[in-house]
């Protein structure tokens, strides 16, 4: 080692160490400047470019991630919206079609009453006519049978047309009478 | 610098090395003599260049092993100490200087701790003048750029200090900051190189001496300067980082205090 060295003891003149060598200052400047170039060029702009593209990395997913979590509230909330307005208008189909069903039922009930009222009526006008008719007929075919039957109790002084219609008259007077007062009694009762 | 000589059994003495014991030039051009020094300066140039351009060009959003280690090492000039320490908008501007200074600050301090290299480059004064002074006149600048002539003024009367004491203050103020300051910078960081490389070159010799001696007793004490040299090895190791932040961390310091002047 001290072979390599040329020590203070060869010197003659000492050296100061503070004294810079103007050499050793040039390589160090040139090497300085070489690095600086390359730093500026090179290092520093392609690590300032990856942490730019990281932070746009983290930052574009958070902001993806937001912006599907508001899709997906607001999708959410559509199809509440939807849900809702679905059963509004089920309730509102049924109650419609409920009302419409008490329309019909009220509608055909009052069809069938008036229906089964004619029905009565007419009933009701046949028969009166029918007992008309048969009155008519009875009044008619009882006078002749019962004078018939009484011409043929009591003989021919009885066959004068005029004096048989005056008393089968007034005998059918008198059982009408006995009739209606019997019917009002019986609409009273 | 005076020679510590010790007398020994054989007649010999013990020359240790000194600041004027130095490597013969590895070729000669003329006048300009290409040392080892100049070598390692050189080589740590294209080591650094190698290193973080291989790290960083890859440039993926999730790094290799490689763009990892570049990146925690770019981050830590970047984040730890130019936005930490000068701040605001325009710390990037700084962070070139500031990451170039410290790597090959770094790198050329370090060779002085790897086996057979073991030259810190700054134990040589010459590049740590140039630097201090690259650095004296860029945060000089960077003040009359920022805060036009006035920074003169701002940079040597503190804010806040009675009339009456300036003129004793203006003087300290000038001289700590524009004469003090520059060598302080250069010294620091010449002189903590130049004391390790020294240690290690006198344990090695010391102990080279010791064992070439007679007495087994000489021969034994060899074995303390070895336990003793490896522990200033270790101090040495830290030394040579710390030197490498301390004087990127001052020179970032230097540049706040020039840029934002206004408020100091």
């Amino acid at each position: 080692m001290n072979s390599l060295m040329i020590s203070a003891a060869s010197d003659a003149v000492a050296e100061n160490p503070l004294v810079p060598n103007g050499w050793e200052i040039l390589v160090v400047a040139v090497g300085f400047a070489i690095l600086m170039f390359i730093v500026v060029k090179f290092v520093v702009p392609m690590f300032e470019k990856t942490f730019a593209e990281r932070t746009e990395a983290i930052e574009g997913g958070i902001a993806k991630a937001e912006k599907a979590q508001a899709e997906a509230t607001e999708a959410l909330n559509e199809y509440k919206q939807q849900l809702t307005d679905a059963r509004a208008e089920a309730n509102r189909i049924r109650e419609e079609a409920r009302a419409e069903g008490a329309l019909i039922l009220a509608d055909l009930k009052d069809k069938a009453a008036a229906e089964s009222a004619r029905i009565t009526e007419q009933a009701q006008v046949a028969i009166a006519a029918e007992r008309q008719a048969a009155v008519v007929s009875l009044r008619a075919e009882v006078g002749s049978l019962a004078t018939t039957l009484a011409g043929r109790i009591v003989g021919e002084s009885l066959n004068d047309d005029e004096r048989s219609t005056r008393v089968v008259d007034r005998f059918l007077a008198d059982l009408e009478d006995q009739g209606t007062s019997k019917q009002s009694a019986g609409a009273l009762q | 610098m005076i020679a510590l000589t010790l007398p020994a059994q054989d007649g010999g003495s013990f020359n240790p090395p000194g600041v004027n014991s130095h490597l013969a030039p590895l070729f000669t051009i003329g006048d300009f003599e290409f040392t080892k020094q100049m070598l390692l300066v050189l080589l740590s140039v294209a080591l650094i260049s190698w290193f973080f351009v291989a790290a960083a060009r890859k440039g993926k959003l999730v790094p290799g092993k490689l763009q990892f280690a570049g990146e925690v090492g770019y981050n830590f000039v970047r984040n730890s100490v130019a936005k930490d320490v000068i701040g605001g908008k325009d710390f990037m501007k700084y962070v070139p200087l500031l990451f170039s200074l410290f790597f090959f600050i770094l790198i050329n301090n370090i060779y002085g701790a790897i086996p057979f290299i073991q030259l810190p480059s700054f134990s040589h004064v010459g590049g740590a003048y140039l630097l201090a002074a690259l650095v004296y006149v860029i945060w000089i600048g960077a003040g009359l750029k920022v805060n036009g002539i006035r920074f003169l003024k701002l940079a040597v009367v503190p804010s806040g200090v009675p009339w009456y004491i300036l003129p004793l203050v203006v003087p300290i103020e000038i001289i700590s900051n524009f004469l003090v300051r520059p060598m302080t910078h250069s010294l620091r960081l010449f002189a903590t190189m130049l004391a390790g490389h020294l240690i290690v070159l006198i344990a090695g010799s010391g102990i080279e001496f010791l064992i070439m001696q007679e007495s087994a007793l000489m021969k034994g004490a060899s074995v303390l300067v070895l336990a003793g040299s490896v522990a200033m090895y270790m101090l040495e190791a830290l030394i040579m980082v710390l030197q490498a932040y301390v004087f990127v961390l001052l020179t970032a310091i230097y540049i706040e205090g020039a840029v934002h002047a206004d408020s100091h």
